[in-house]
């Protein structure tokens, strides 16, 4: 890890998330395999009614992340999903949770109207009517099989089931792999319009950082199995700033040490500054809020290295 | 009842039955359909020859064929019903075949398949126990396929009567005294469904172990069921030949490979009574309702000590199911 990572990880440590009730609250969380680790000791909290993305490299952990948050896997340290240990109370923790795992995972045999009806029956917090409403505006029909539909309508049947159910916990694990940029759009406004409120929490994992920017109320950045960054996106803008910064003004510029630079446009060079004074960077150039991925490419520096 | 009907197991069977309907119930309608068709192409080769060689050959005294017919029945009553009642015997015997291979290739595939198309991840975003998941699948192979397949050999038993009954009364004879009064045929299929509680409990061991193997493996399920119980077989009758120390070949061959594999079988108990003279009698129709269905020999199985052995091997194999279904962790 860089020093700028490292120093950055450290300061989000002693943060508490936002939210008022911890949603999941992971302590020491630490998963092995036989050849690797893939989780090292991460520490996180996600409080409720946030739209957290969860980020970082392959391999970096995201997913036995997601899995040891659904009780899919055995982990050590401790970690409580809606006050439940999600190894000993999945069923029940079921109820309260749903998730995505990338697209296609509705088995191909299953026609629309089965999938709907053993939902229903086997999931006490499943709204059919709603479900049907989410269905009306697809060209799905109920005697399709899951086969016989292209990945996009795959996803939004698979959407129409999930935001039918009155969870507390949504966890998307690359929700949109694979889809066209029309289905992507109109995957998460559905997701922001009629299904998000205050009592739900929604926690995903995507390489398109660029898409779920704008949704996103908190960061996790993960690395190595441990959170390299954990911060709402409005303490982000207040910490994290990047000023665009002409040629003369560059020695300066490091001089309040950046944590990272990268060259722009007409010999111009943009950099990203954690915690610095605001009217310092002001003098320097223009000041703007960085993207998630600029900052993410920024702490993630040397992670393949 | 209704609650049952409405309780999340019920539609675990449910599913099971849509995802498999094909080889629980159609495979076995196809095989029934097969019988009649052949059936009424036996009635049709009849009729045909009976229409080119009539102007030859003078049947029986009246000349025609039911005269012939009758005259025949009324010698041998006896020979017509057990007829009857091997009519429903094969159909139940090609049920039994069908429902072997379908139950079998079922339980190899049941947690193997959705780990493949990773449609597992789906099923576990919902609020019910892998256990729940897992007898749901015992139960569909032991009592839901075993029931499809008994309910489809009665209505082809029945609709094989229609035809013969057409047929009959298209020669002037009345159907019903022949083919429909005796009750031997319909104590005949009693018998298949009272046996499914039996064939159940037996088969156990072969489920557990099927089970097991499509909860573990990464691929080809098939391939290491068959393959190690087939090979620790012959490396004992290998060791058997040198002449060292074995386990005995009968126990071997019968107790662990057989039961792992074919207990499956309808009706494969009926191997506890091979060593019983009764059972030569197995083969002699005449004797098929006294002797080898009698609720008694069907329920004395419940005495054996293979029965609950096997039971209890096979629930330890189920429950180490389970254990893989919850925790098998595919990266």
């Amino acid at each position: 890890m860089n020093v700028a990572a490292e120093a950055i990880a450290e300061q989000s440590a002693s943060q508490p998330a936002a939210g008022s009730e911890n949603v999941i609250h992971a302590h020491a969380l630490t998963k092995r395999y036989r050849n690797a680790v893939a989780l090292d000791g991460a520490d996180f909290r996600v409080g409720s009614g946030r739209i957290v993305g969860l980020i970082g490299p392959n391999g970096a952990g995201k997913t036995t992340a997601l899995k040891a948050i659904l009780g899919l896997t055995d982990f050590e340290g401790d970690l409580k999903v809606l006050g439940m240990d999600p190894r000993k109370q999945r069923p029940q923790l079921m109820r309260e949770v749903c998730f995505i795992a990338d697209v296609a995972t509705l088995p191909r045999w299953i026609r629309v109207h089965e999938a709907i009806d053993f939902v229903a029956g086997v999931h006490p917090r499943f709204d059919r009517a709603r479900c049907e409403q989410f269905l009306a505006r697809t060209k799905l029909q109920s005697n399709q099989r899951v086969r016989e539909l292209s990945k996009g309508m795959i996803v939004q049947l698979h959407l129409a089931i999930v935001m039918a159910i009155d969870a507390r916990l949504l966890v998307l694990d690359e929700p949109t792999l694979g889809l066209d940029i029309l289905y992507r759009k109109q995957f998460y406004q559905s997701l922001l319009e009629d299904y998000f409120d205050d009592n739900k929490t929604i926690l995903i994992t995507t390489h398109q950082v660029e898409e779920i920017e704008h949704i996103l109320t908190d960061l996790l950045f993960i690395r190595d199995g441990k959170i390299a960054l954990a911060t709402s996106m409005d303490e982000m803008g207040a910490r994290f700033a990047e000023v665009l910064v002409g040629p003369d003004q560059v020695q300066a510029a490091r001089a309040l040490k950046p944590i990272d630079e990268r060259a722009a446009v007409f010999g111009k060079s943009i950099f990203l500054y954690d915690s610095a004074n605001p009217e310092q960077l002001a003098r320097l150039g223009e000041v703007k809020r960085p993207s998630v991925s600029d900052l993410f490419v920024a702490i993630m520096k040397g992670t393949y290295a | 009842m209704n609650a049952i009907v409405k309780s999340p197991f019920a539609w675990l069977l449910k599913r099971e039955y849509w995802e498999e309907r094909r080889g629980f119930l159609w495979a076995q309608v196809i095989v029934a359909g097969v019988i009649i068709v052949l059936s009424i192409l036996g009635i049709i080769v009849a009729e045909a020859t009976r229409a080119r060689w009539s102007d030859h050959i003078r049947i029986s005294d009246s000349g025609n064929l039911s005269g012939a017919l009758q005259n025949a029945l009324s010698h041998n009553m006896d020979g017509l019903v057990h007829a009857l009642d091997a009519t429903m015997l094969m159909f139940g015997m090609f049920a039994a075949i069908v429902l072997f291979f379908v139950t079998f290739f079922y339980l190899l595939g049941a947690l193997y398949d959705d780990r493949r198309d990773r449609s597992i991840l789906f099923w576990k975003s919902l609020p019910l126990s892998d256990t729940s998941t897992v007898i749901s699948k015992v139960v569909s192979a032991v009592i839901l396929a075993p029931l499809i397949a008994v309910v489809v050999v009665l209505a082809g038993y029945i609709v094989q009567q229609i035809v013969m009954s057409i047929w009959f009364a298209a020669h002037g004879l009345n159907p019903f005294p022949l083919l429909w009064a005796h009750t031997g045929p319909f104590s005949t299929w009693l018998h298949m469904l009272a046996m499914i509680p039996v064939d159940a409990v037996w088969a156990l061991p072969t489920v557990g172990w099927l089970l097991l193997w499509s909860a573990v493996v990464r691929s080809k399920p098939f391939l290491w069921a068959v393959a190690v119980p087939i090979i620790v077989g012959v490396l004992n009758f290998w060791i058997q030949l040198l002449g060292m120390p074995h386990v005995n070949l009968r126990f071997m061959w019968g107790d662990l490979v057989g039961r792992s594999l074919l207990s499956v079988f309808p009706g494969s108990w009926m191997a506890v009574y091979a060593n019983t003279p009764d059972i030569v009698r197995l083969a002699d129709m005449n004797d098929v309702n006294r002797h080898v269905g009698t609720y008694g020999m069907m329920y004395h199985v419940f005495a054996t000590p293979e029965m609950w052995i096997g039971a209890v091997v096979g629930i330890a194999l189920i429950a180490a199911s389970v254990w893989f279904r919850r925790w098998r962790d595919e990266t």
